[in-house]
């Protein structure tokens, strides 16, 4: 049977793990795609300037990565705290 | 044989197809009908969900609306791939666990509340309705170009086809069908972006030359020489304020769109729900990364080849004198120096939010008008591939559009029968008349749907940023806090939506005045630098702050609702037969 305090534990761990890795989404789509693009734009990637990169490219794959991180990290999560089906 | 004897076969036979697999996945009750019997593994919902959320203006028209924007169209393509990481990390699984078929199910549910469910379903049907204009025009816009039918015989035809299915498979039929409509289109995408990929920098991964090769230098520097500004450069027509605004609404918009949200409700557990985010955002990355390389490549292609040439000579060229035909590129001799100019500006004055091709507009230099639908449509002719190719593209674009409006379909009709029905207004009726609610809800669904496609309002673009505003700022905050929030009650639920949804349907009429009301001028143009594409944003956080600060100014919600949230809040249970 699970306790109370368990479950509290699991959800609080759960909280973490979502602000991390919502932090990074942050970082990535607001942060280097936008705010500091007109910066990064002096470094290339490859040819082309990296803000436009990671704007029109790269933000895609972190958010891909993210989901999955997300999605593994949760079914360790779920077993460790045996809250899973 | 010839580009329309190909259009018809391959179109045809992915008709049959999708025929086949709705009556091959008929169902019986409304567990199969509302959520596809929660039997659906995460591949095929990623696949589904990837289907379901690209629509026909993905498909045709979003490289295009790049390839004008440059940098700034960032703003379609983090806006309508973020949002993804929202819903996987806080709505889809939480959703999944308190198996339930419908988003107003669990607003009603956890606010305990006939208000906030009347209202959520009512967002649901609005936002479903001015999105499935746009998807039965697409339908009818493919087969009026491809295969020179009326376009409203081919909205006609394509009603038909979403109706036999919807209504005989629901959910389960809506599923199986758009896994396989998203490998029909994500093949249509990518072949010829493969091809002008190869064309255009000799490499044939379009998402390896976009950042390997030099098309970016040269399509700045010929930006540059035309007067448009650096194809690259940040904040050209956009200010960063505004970029910021449009893509976090976009991003919240999507994670509370009723279509996509109900997709998660149909796998066999929470873990399923994870793991189908993951493959759904992986199947659209694989066109939304696609769509910025063909909307660069395609703009460098054009521009190179008619820019600075004889009019005459670039008319002998194929694909221009066919695209001069639809109109979809149409080149003007204002100076009457028979050489062809690209310049800022619009070549043709506007009529109606077309542009009208018997008065140039003589304000500007520019001698070229392109349709944003080119860029995508004229690929498979610019890098001169088999008439199979192009076909095919005509394939993928129904498809796109179709699995859409099938999606659309599924989440009103289930506002209609199962919310405001059965939850509302007769919560005594059988499962047999439950289920034939919901096909007979279907019926008035898909004649608006069909009625918009042929008679679309003037301002049916204009009203999609309604949809998201609406999405973002009303039914996105309810279900955070319901889960994330214990202590959110009813009236902070309901104030933050009344507030929320207020504010975002003022600010966007006010904004978009000349398009709803016909005045000659917007009554606002902007509110702090944001425009109404970005305004639910704002919406959002009114809604977050009302709600938290009403919630904790009236009693806590009752025990047993408080009991709901840490329920949802773990995954085991989620595959326990107690759906109703």
């Amino acid at each position: 049977m699970r306790q109370r305090a368990d479950v509290r534990q699991y959800w609080r761990a759960n909280v973490r793990l979502i602000a991390t890795l919502l932090a990074v989404w942050f970082i990535v789509a607001y942060g280097l795609s936008i705010l500091l693009a007109p910066q990064l734009n002096q470094f290339r990637l490859g040819s082309v300037p990296l803000g436009f990169w990671f704007a029109q490219q790269g933000s895609i794959y972190v958010f891909i990565i993210l989901i999955w991180v997300y999605a593994r990290r949760m079914d360790a999560l779920d077993r460790q705290y045996d809250v899973h089906e | 044989m010839s580009v329309e004897a190909w259009t018809y076969l391959v179109v045809g036979l992915s008709f049959a197809l999708y025929i086949y697999i709705g009556y091959a996945s008929r169902v019986r009750d409304t567990k199969g009908f509302y959520v596809a019997g929660r039997g659906v593994p995460p591949v095929a919902n990623g696949a589904a969900t990837a289907a379901d959320w690209m629509s026909a203006a993905s498909f045709i028209s979003m490289a295009g609306m790049i390839s004008a924007l440059g940098y700034d169209g960032a703003i379609y393509l983090m806006g309508w791939t973020g949002g993804y990481v929202l819903l996987a990390l806080l709505l889809a699984p939480y959703l999944r666990k308190y198996r339930k078929f419908t988003v107003p199910d669990f607003v009603g549910d956890r606010y305990a509340s006939t208000t906030a469910r009347t209202l959520a379903a009512l967002a649901t049907i609005f936002i479903s309705l001015v999105y499935v204009a746009g998807q039965m025009r697409g339908v009818g816009i493919v087969f009026s170009r491809y295969l020179g039918i009326d376009i409203a015989q081919g909205v006609l035809l394509g009603v038909a086809v979403v109706a036999f299915f919807a209504i005989l498979g629901g959910m389960k039929g809506v599923t199986w069908t758009q896994a396989a409509q998203y490998a029909v289109l994500i093949i249509a995408y990518l072949i010829p972006g493969f091809a002008l990929a190869y064309l255009i920098t000799g490499n044939p991964i379009p998402q390896l030359a976009f950042a390997l090769s030099d098309i970016s230098e040269r399509i700045n520097q010929i930006q540059v020489e035309l007067g448009f500004g650096e194809y690259t450069a940040p904040f050209r027509d956009k200010q960063m304020i505004d970029v910021l605004a449009i893509t976090g609404a976009l991003m919240v918009g999507t994670a509370g769109l009723p279509h996509v949200i109900i997709r998660f409700y149909t796998t066999p557990d929470v873990r399923s729900a994870r793991y189908s985010a993951f493959w759904a955002l992986l199947f659209i990355g694989l066109l939304y990364t696609t769509a910025p390389a063909l909307a660069m490549f395609a703009r460098y292609n054009l521009i190179s080849t008619l820019n600075g040439k004889p009019i005459e000579q670039v008319r002998q060229i194929e694909w221009v004198a066919k695209w001069e035909q639809t109109g979809l590129l149409k080149i003007v001799d204002k100076n009457g120096d028979g050489v062809v100019q690209f310049a800022k500006g619009k070549a043709f004055k506007e009529k109606g939010g077309k542009p009208d091709f018997g008065t140039p507009d003589m304000s500007n230099a520019n001698e070229v008008h392109l349709d944003n639908d080119i860029i995508v449509l004229s690929t498979p002719e610019v890098a001169r591939l088999a008439p199979f190719v192009i076909a095919l593209l005509a394939a993928g674009g129904l498809a796109a559009a179709l699995s859409t409006a099938s999606g659309l379909l599924i989440a009103m009709s289930s506002a209609v029968a199962h919310d405001l029905y059965y939850r509302v207004f007769n919560p005594r009726a059988p499962e047999r008349l439950r289920l034939l609610v919901g096909r007979l809800a279907m019926v008035p669904a898909l004649f608006a749907a069909a009625y918009l496609g042929i008679n679309p309002p003037g301002f049916v673009a204009q009203v999609v940023a309604f949809a998201f505003g609406l999405a973002a700022s009303g039914l996105f905050p309810a279900i955070l806090l319901g889960i994330f929030d214990r202590r959110m009650n009813a009236q902070g639920a309901i104030a933050g939506m009344i507030v929320g949804l207020g504010f975002t349907t003022t600010m966007i009429a006010l904004m978009r005045a000349p398009q709803l009301f016909g005045v000659p001028e917007p009554y606002l143009k902007d509110f702090f630098g944001i425009s109404a594409e970005g305004i639910g944003i704002v919406g959002m956080f009114l809604n977050l702050i009302t709600a938290l600060i009403v919630s904790r100014l009236t009693p806590p919600p009752p025990a047993h609702i408080q009991e709901i949230v840490d329920s949802i809040r773990v995954p085991r249970g989620a595959g326990e037969a107690l759906d109703e």
